[in-house]
């Protein structure tokens, strides 16, 4: 036995693999329903909840255990030391799944000695008992006959016993309708059932492989038994399936192990792809896990910004540069005569006009020409479609991370019943590796258990909840009137702005007015409202949730203002727009006819105006896109400017400055830096909304954001490595950044309010993008369908489209909704009705066990009178070597299941067990403290008082 | 990391890939960190599986374990021998259990297992009030600390036996927002 050392292992070790077991009842038995569904069934049919039918179960097993240990149990006592335990130990729930698995706990017994642990030996048991079988029933079967019949308990069996028994069996299993019932002849059905055993064996061994990680055993152990269960999945697996199907069948095999194979290696391949994993990973030994949700949160976002990416640029950038027409081929591709002589001075560049302003990086510059190049790529319609595209993928991500978040976060800790139990078993967070963190942490722990201490012992003070429900009040009040004047701020400079826009003399203040001040608001705002918020003294965790949700409505307030005013422009510019157009079309007009009248022939086509020179619209796409594209970059460079002159500035000041200065910098006012989350966070969400709001009009912006999440990955991760202390009162992050993905998800919503509103109701320029010369964008869908796809698609699309199908179709859609809405609100019911049953149930069981602790007692006095429990003999060695050969001969036949070897190898196999019977008929013991023994048979094998009574608890007779 | 010499064989690897919750470099980089701890004791080559164990102050002084309070504890209860010395498998267990991956059931058992200081299968007082001092640096008094210990036992326990069980604690643990890694 490998194991051998595992016998030494301290008591403790069983105990808590017991446990565990309890714990994960629910996966075995699950597993084991789906193995062993005839015993199950026929448990049930018999009436097994009662206690009698268990101790008779009991008594079963005991029964069948020294024939099944014929395999060699060299650790006898402690073995039998551990299964007494674990019968002490078994909870009523155990011990039912153990009568519904009987099968399974008499192989245990037959299985390694010194394995505690139901699973562990039940495989083993299994195994060893296949081998025996050599292919044929094998020995589960005959258990599960025993079980069948309890009278047929006799110890002498006769191999003709066994098979009578054998053939009951099976009648019984054809009549319940079992998984072999559909065979016909008995000898068939043998072969069959047979097969089918082994297929079930293979796939719970293979479920046994994959579960293994999660088993609470000890790594040696855990090897072993997965090398045993491999080798078993490999010697048996080929053996399965037969006639036709084989070869298919061992092709299968094969290829699953390919499969599982190449998920491996997929596996290892993807982990290795996860960036700055060690980068993050230091951070968080650092900071505390808070500090590092966020960067785990910029990876994210960097992962899915770099898809956008990869969609916007693979699709419509570089289609464009490489198949469209050059710069300067058609008037919106060039800059106008005009601009020309400044187009390329930095001023005008870093405001993103010029060269800019007619490149690719923006809307304007693409052609409506229906397909480009060689490939007939359809340039409008893919233009479309990624910027549809790009709000569908960015919504179905963000969703599936939050279902899968929602998944992973258990715990529903709002009853406030464990409070201090929560705080002594969870509080420490295990990823620090920082000293001054954990000093930091330490301090945290302390303070929160002595406010524990004085709100348990004052049982909450009432003019000090009057007083904090009144700051709380306050507080709200004081930020709700920030919200409103930074509201009122913007919307006055935004009128203003509108007033400037006439003038030509502005100086540069009042041109970046508005950016100005919207960023000012958002450096002053958040640690306004921090100083606030401490007035409400609440749980750092909770408090970060309001600074963020309140810093989320200050700047969405200003983002919704700045929107409006755009929009404002955008329809002025619309208006002039229609104007514009007349204009160059006459301007065209009179560029021919003065091109006629200077050569005086009317017949020779005039050469085109030179695009520089025609007049063009506003083209309010582009003005969208370079407004988003000037506010991104103004965000970066503040953000960046604000860590190096905030953070770094300062940390060198307090450092350097230290030496020679009044008082202790470092300690006292100025310090260090902490590292602001909610800051950090709203500023990377809000980017990513101004990101999806300004990808349709500035195709380049994804680009730009993809670059800065890079840099700022870096930076920040230098920078509060450098330049920040751990937070004062570090704290974990809660469980799933659901939070801040529910911030992402209504931004998202949020940002694709405007862009589809102008995609569906304003009408694209008619002189700029891909979309001019149509009435309105989505048109380019319309022309798709009616010049490339065949007809009848046509007619059907416009079936589709009509009203009188989609309102159906909305309304069935609201209806769906409510539906799912109510189904998930009754399920919650129940959810939380189960749980309620759940902790009654345990309650009362908890209740029974200590009330009748005597009457247990005498339960389990009797329990170890059973005869057969208290008395397992030690198998002798010659057994085992009997056993050892027949082992073989099962390997050996089972290798080729189905033919005719099949009654041989029982009888032997019989045979080889009778001399255990006779063993065990040597002890004898009255059966007389059992009372009315349900089991006729029991006295034959009787326990003696023999010496092989190492059934762990001494002498259970006359503890009696 | 490994790819110069043999480390493992390959069933090796497969084989601590289907026991734990890491990959294959994780496997390997376990190992760099294992063989640093005592480069004198632990051979480059484990392919004939060694029998080398590493004491408990070793181990404790990775950076990784070094600022936690219950350091000395983890590392007993993942040491086969009880007293804190840690095999490689021992040490992979260790780390796998730790991992962000593992279970939560799974977790629980060990984290029962690491506050039971006394080693006899229930979280008494006595375990309580170490696991509280090592928390807070025996900053709280000691009639604090009975009483923050009484009361968690009272919360608690659900059979009355002024003690926990491993059910009682389970079903505290699994139901704790905080109890993540």
């Amino acid at each position: 036995m490998p194991r051998k050392s595992d016998v030494g292992a301290k008591i403790e070790d069983v105990g808590i693999e017991i446990d565990g077991d309890v714990s994960d009842s629910e996966d075995d038995t699950s597993r084991r329903r789906g193995n062993r569904r005839p015993t199950a069934g026929r448990g049930g049919a018999r009436g097994r909840g009662k206690k009698p039918a268990d101790e008779d179960e009991e008594d079963e097993e005991e029964e069948e255990a020294p024939r099944n240990r014929r395999g060699a149990n060299k650790k006898k006592a402690a073995k039998s030391r551990d299964t007494d335990d674990e019968s002490e130990d078994d909870t009523p729930k155990r011990r039912q799944g153990r009568a519904a698995n009987k099968g399974a706990a008499n192989k245990k017994k037959g299985g390694k000695a010194q394995d505690n642990d139901e699973d562990s030996e039940e495989e083993k048991g299994n195994k060893r008992n296949k081998k025996g079988a050599t292919g044929k029933k094998g020995k589960e079967e005959e258990t599960k006959d025993k079980k069948g019949d309890a009278k047929g308990k006799g110890k002498g069996k006769e191999k003709e016993d066994e098979k009578d028994k054998k053939k009951k069996k099976k009648k019984k299993k054809e009549s319940s309708s079992d998984t072999d019932s559909n065979t016909n002849s008995e000898e068939e059905s043998m072969s069959e059932g047979e097969m089918e055993r082994l297929k079930e064996e293979v796939e719970e061994k293979k479920k046994v492989i994959a579960i293994m990680r999660n088993k609470p055993w000890r790594m040696k152990r855990r090897l072993v038994h997965l090398k045993e269960c491999q080798e078993f999945v490999d010697k048996f697996e080929g053996a399965l399936g037969k006639g036709k199907g084989r070869k298919f069948y061992a092709y299968k095999v094969m290829m699953t192990k390919k499969w599982i194979k190449f998920q491996r290696d997929f596996e290892n391949f993807k982990t290795t792809c996860i960036p700055w994993e060690r980068k993050i990973k230091e951070v968080e030994s650092h900071f505390g896990s808070s500090v590092a949700s966020y960067f785990i949160f910029l990876r994210w976002m960097y992962g899915m910004n770099m898809v956008l990416f990869g969609l916007t640029f693979g699709l419509v950038v570089i289609p464009e540069v490489l198949m469209g027409l050059p710069y300067g081929s058609i008037p919106r591709k060039t800059v106008p005569r005009a601009e020309q002589s400044t187009a390329q001075d930095y001023s005008v560049l870093m405001d993103f006009n010029g060269y800019c302003k007619y490149s690719v990086l923006f809307y304007g510059y693409y052609n409506n020409q229906r397909t480009i190049g060689l490939l007939k790529f359809r340039l409008p319609l893919s233009y479309l479609m990624v910027g549809v595209g790009t709000f569908g993928y960015s919504l179905m991500v963000v969703i599936r991370t939050m279902a899968k978040n929602a998944d992973v976060g258990g715990g529903d800790g709002d009853d406030g019943e464990f409070t201090f139990a929560w705080k002594m078993f969870t509080s420490w967070d295990y990823l620090i590796g920082n000293a001054e963190t954990a000093d930091n942490k330490y301090a945290s722990i302390t303070t929160s258990f002595k406010e524990s201490i004085v709100d348990e012992q004052e049982n909450q003070k009432d003019e000090n909840i009057h007083l904090r429900r009144f700051l709380r009040v306050l507080a709200n009040f004081m930020i709700i009137c920030c919200l409103g004047g930074s509201g009122y701020l913007i919307f006055f400079v935004v009128k203003r702005s509108q007033e400037f826009a006439n003038r030509d003399d502005l100086s540069w203040y009042e041109k970046n007015e508005l950016e100005l001040i919207m960023s000012l608001l958002g450096l002053v705002c958040p640690p306004l409202f921090e100083t606030i918020a401490e007035l409400e003294e609440y749980h750092p965790r909770i408090a970060l949730k309001w600074q963020l949700g309140r810093i989320f409505a200050l700047f969405l307030g200003n983002l919704y203002t700045f929107l409006f005013a755009l929009f404002d422009e955008v329809n002025n510019k619309l208006e002039e727009e229609v104007s514009i157009r007349n204009a160059s079309i006459w301007a065209q007009k009179e560029y021919y006819a003065n091109f006629t009248l200077y050569n005086n022939d009317t017949d020779t086509t005039p050469p085109p105006m030179d695009p520089s020179d025609v007049i063009r619209g506003p083209c309010w796409e582009t003005a969208v896109g370079i407004e988003f594209v000037k506010l991104t970059v103004s965000d970066i460079q503040v953000t960046y400017l604000t860590i190096l002159i905030g953070d770094f500035a300062r940390a060198v000041i307090v450092r350097f400055l230290n030496y020679c200065w009044c008082w202790d910098l470092e300690a006292t006012y100025p310090s260090y830096g902490e590292f602001d989350i909610s800051g950090n966070v709203l500023g990377l969400v809000f980017n990513q909304g101004m990101i999806w709001m300004g990808a349709f009009y500035a195709p380049g912006l994804v680009g730009i954001n993809v670059l800065r999440l890079l840099s700022s990955m870096y930076y920040q991760c230098w920078a509060v490595m450098a330049t920040n202390v751990p937070h004062e009162r570090v704290f974990k992050a809660s469980k799933s950044n659901n939070f801040y993905m529910g911030l992402l998800l209504l931004i998202l919503f949020l940002s694709l309010l405007p862009v589809v509103y102008t995609i569906m109701t304003l009408p694209p320029s008619f002189d700029c993008g891909p979309f001019s010369g149509k009435a309105k964008m989505f048109d380019v869908i319309m022309e798709t369908i009616d010049l490339d796809l065949p007809a009848f698609l046509g007619t059907l699309m416009g079936y589709a489209a009509n009203p009188g199908l989609i309102i159906p179709a909305v309304l069935l859609m609201v209806l769906a909704i409510y539906y799912l809405n109510s189904v998930s609100e009754a399920y919650q019911h129940a959810n939380a009705e189960l749980k309620k049953k759940m902790q009654m149930a345990r309650d009362e069981e908890k209740n029974r066990r200590n009330n009748t602790e005597s009457t247990d007692q005498v339960m389990k006095d009797l329990e170890d009178l059973l005869p057969n429990r208290s008395l397992l003999p030690p198998a002798p060695p010659p057994e085992t070597g009997a056993d050892n050969k027949a082992d073989q001969g099962g390997k050996s036949t089972k290798v080729r299941p189905g033919t005719a070897g099949k009654d041989v190898n029982l009888q032997k196999d019989v045979s080889l067990s009778s001399p255990n019977p006779n063993a065990r008929g040597a002890v004898t013991r009255p059966p007389g403290p059992r009372g009315p023994g349900p089991l006729p048979g029991n006295g034959q094998q009787g326990p003696g008082g023999g010496p092989g009574r190492g059934r762990g608890r001494g002498q259970p007779p006359p503890r009696r | 990391m490994g790819n110069k010499q043999t480390i493992f064989t390959d069933e090796q690897l497969d084989a601590y890939q289907d026991c734990t919750f890491f990959t294959r470099k994780e496997i390997l980089r376990l190992h760099g960190r294992y063989h640093e701890l005592a480069p004198h004791l632990v051979p480059m080559d484990y392919t004939n599986e060694p029998d080398v164990t590493i004491p408990l102050a070793l181990i404790v002084s990775m950076p990784e374990l070094n600022e936690n309070p219950f350091r000395n504890r983890i590392v007993e209860s993942f040491s086969e021998d009880g007293a804190g010395n840690l095999s490689f498998n021992d040490f992979v267990d260790m780390f796998s259990v730790l991992s962000e991956t593992a279970p939560r059931e799974l977790k629980a058992i060990y984290a029962f297992k690491i506050y039971d200081f006394n080693v006899d299968n229930f979280l008494c007082k006595e375990d309580l009030e170490k696991t509280l001092n090592k928390l807070t640096r025996e900053e709280l008094s000691p009639e604090e600390v009975t009483l923050v210990c009484e009361k968690a036992i009272e919360e608690a326990d659900l059979d009355g036996d002024s003690k926990l069980s491993f059910a009682d604690f389970e079903n505290m643990i699994t139901r704790a927002p905080d109890f993540l890694r």
